[in-house]
């Protein structure tokens, strides 16, 4: 089953005509993922073409989805005009919106979140590398990849991994893949201090899912999302969990890369992370290089 | 981004804010002239303070031997004199580091009678995604020993981002602070300021240690923030360009400088090993596996997403500039982009930097044997590593040495 997304999820791309849009729209029509439309205000009635696909583009989500039946979306919409673009995606009924976009303030995103709350619309990132759940052709073709993360390097299979951060998420799911093992679905929630899904809502996901065996979660520095997590899991947590926390040796005090990797007042440190792990019975990987054996080790 | 405790107190101010009469100050002739100016407004005691962006500056001293940033005086020839020795003199305080930072402006302000000292912060509580307003009786210390020791003595009222901050919400934390009459109503005042400017101004933090009951020229009871610091969203400066005018790059490191010119993200450290890393997480967990293996990072360095051979040797350049660096460790995984595209940017930047130093260098993901070849072809001295263990273990081994 996978959580999030399946390889049949009809997938609309908003800001496909941007330079950065494009390119990772034409990269999940390789991928062969269902990316039935794409927005772009005041572009509405040209097609977006690539490889023989002509993927029509609209002025609005809300009629993308009337003509397309699209239930999820990505959103490359630059900063600024971001959290409006999300907004847009949960008036229009979407049931995912996928926010890839870095840098969008944060006054923005409080009161994206706080007018989205109720709806029946679930937002993964922003600043996140997005979804995949890998399909079962060759190098995982006819999955459903959402984002930016490179759809090769995953296998179709039965590991969930959810990550703050892109590139560790490729290390989790290339360590996997290498070994022959494959991932039920890699959900990517991003590095801003808000964001729409935390590291806990993915992992009830993983936990409900028949299809998904084990866990790998990667945290790093800053707030207590991966401590709530944590202590959620040492109580209802039914499959196995292994982890790793990023940040151990940054600076108190300096964000590092991602606007939410922080270390403020004592708090977010990565030795609190990995005692809340370590007492919640998650396996905790010595190093980024062990994430994949860790977890294989206790299934 | 940070500013300087004049211009977060500019900021307040312009949102109707209470804070102590005073002016900024670039030599002892204008200390001496502002001196002047508060003395006939009435002010009996004065204070002289260092603006830097550490904190600790009271306690500091100037590698003069001048002792403390941060000083009162009563006369104009006082202030004159205290501001010819902070003046183009480096403070160094329990937060700059032994480096310390060269003191280039003052604030001299009316140092008001203080009867109490109260804490006031805005910032944003990410386990709800809310603004947050904290208060507390114990002013003028370290908030976090409060919160370790005492945390029963720290109000905390979330705030309705749709909303914003209610009148009864300032009532409700001027009674936790036992204020009452006149005081609470000032409060409540300064209260709904202090939230308008975290929000309007986007910022990530706004602290008031201590807000203080003082004893007014005209004898009355009044609250003002004595002291002030506010930290700001870098994402949403853009839309602030009266903010973006008081980043004050002499508090910047110059190498972390240079980088942002590049779109890089680089944060100087103590270590000896140097890393180039392609995006934050993998950047942070490079650091992590170089100390995992008994040596230390030079930097935190993420190069994005989309390294181009110009961002990687400008790279090379400011880790190389670190005179500590004994060693470097590229940790690539290119996903999307080519890793034959990184190895050849490597190759160009080893050989227009002249490096000596022995670099270790990891590559994965997409077009990788390419990569590996241009790597090999390339006549350098560089070692491969197969994983990122393997290859932290190398480049740990070649400081050991």
């Amino acid at each position: 089953m996978a959580i999030l997304v399946t390889p049949q999820t009809k997938l609309l791309v908003q800001g496909i005509t941007g330079e950065f849009g494009a390119r990772h729209a034409r990269l999940s029509l390789d991928y062969g993922t269902q990316l039935v439309a794409g927005v772009t205000p005041g572009k509405g009635g040209q097609f977006f073409e690539h490889g023989g696909h002509k993927v029509p583009i609209f002025d609005t989500v809300a009629d993308a989805v009337k003509q397309t039946g699209a239930t999820a979306s990505a959103v490359f919409v630059p900063p600024p005009f971001a959290a409006d673009a999300i907004l847009e995606g949960v008036d229009a009924g979407l049931d995912l919106v996928v926010a890839i976009t870095e840098g969008i303030p944060v006054r923005d995103m409080v009161k994206a979140k706080q007018a989205m709350a109720g709806s029946k619309t679930r937002l993964i990132g922003p600043n996140c590398p997005g979804v995949v759940t890998p399909g079962t052709g060759k190098d995982s073709h006819g999955g459903c990849r959402i984002g930016i993360a490179p759809g090769y390097i995953h296998k179709q299979g039965n590991i969930g991994v959810v990550s703050r951060s892109g590139t560790l998420t490729y290390e989790a799911v290339w360590q996997l893949t290498s070994r022959g093992v494959g991932q039920s679905t890699c959900v990517g929630i991003g590095g801003d201090p808000v964001n729409g899904t935390s590291h806990l809502d993915v992992i009830q996901l993983f936990m409900a899912d028949p299809e998904t065996k084990g866990i790998i979660m990667i945290g790093e520095i800053g707030g207590s999302a991966e401590e709530e997590a944590a202590e959620w899991i040492a109580k209802h947590g039914t499959k196995p969990v292994a982890g790793f926390i990023a940040g151990a040796t940054a600076p108190p005090g300096r964000r590092m890369g991602h606007a939410g990797a922080i270390v403020s007042g004592g708090k977010g440190t990565a030795e609190a992370k990995i005692s809340a792990f370590k007492a919640a019975g998650i396996g905790v990987a010595a190093t980024p290089s062990d994430m994949a054996d860790t977890l294989l080790k206790m299934m | 981004m940070n500013i300087h405790e004049y211009q977060a107190k500019q900021l307040l101010k312009q949102y109707g804010v209470a804070v102590p009469d005073g002016d900024v100050c670039k030599t002892p002739e204008e200390a001496k002239a502002a001196a002047e100016k508060l003395v006939a407004a009435g002010h009996k005691m004065l204070v002289v303070k260092s603006q830097i962006h550490a904190g600790g500056r009271g306690k500091g001293t100037f590698k003069s031997g001048f002792k403390g940033g941060v000083k009162l005086c009563k006369t104009a020839a006082e202030a004159h004199d205290l501001a010819k020795a902070m003046l183009g003199n480096v403070l160094v305080t329990k937060q700059t580091g032994p480096d310390g930072r060269l003191v280039s402006t003052l604030l001299v302000a009316g140092a008001p009678n203080i009867k109490k000292e109260l804490y006031l912060a805005v910032l944003l509580d990410r386990a709800t995604s809310r603004p947050l307003v904290m208060a507390s009786t114990e002013g003028g210390v370290d908030i976090e020993e409060v919160a370790e020791k005492s945390p029963e003595k720290i109000v905390k009222e979330q705030i309705d981002p749709a909303l914003g901050f209610q009148p009864w919400q300032g009532r409700k934390i001027a009674a936790a602070l036992g204020l009452k009459g006149d005081l609470a109503g000032q409060c409540a005042k300064l209260l709904a300021g202090v939230y308008k400017t975290w929000w309007e101004a986007d910022a990530s933090m706004v602290e008031i240690n201590p807000l203080c009951i003082i004893e007014g020229t005209d004898g009355k009871d009044q609250l003002v923030a004595v002291d002030a610091k506010i930290g700001l969203d870098d994402n949403a400066l853009y839309r602030h360009k009266d903010i973006q005018a008081m980043r004050d790059l002499a508090e910047e490191s110059p190498l972390e400088i240079e980088a942002s010119k590049f779109n890089l993200n680089y944060i100087k450290l103590d270590g000896s090993i140097a890393c180039l890393v392609n995006g934050a997480g993998l950047a942070m967990a490079t650091m992590d596996i170089i100390q995992h293996y008994g040596a230390s990072p030079a930097n935190f360095l993420d190069v994005g997403g989309g390294a181009s051979k110009d961002q990687v040797t400008a790279a090379f350049k400011i880790i190389l500039s670190d005179p500590a660096v004994k060693a470097i460790f590229v940790n690539i995984f290119g996903g999307i982009m080519d890793c034959n595209v990184i190895a050849t940017g490597i190759v160009a930047a080893v050989k227009e930097t002249g490096l000596t130093l022995p670099l270790v260098v990891r590559l994965e993901g997409n077009n990788v044997a390419a990569g590996k070849k241009t790597l090999a072809e390339s006549g350098l001295t560089l070692i491969t590593g197969d994983s990122m263990a393997d290859a932290a273990q190398k480049v740990v081994a070649t400081v050991a040495k």
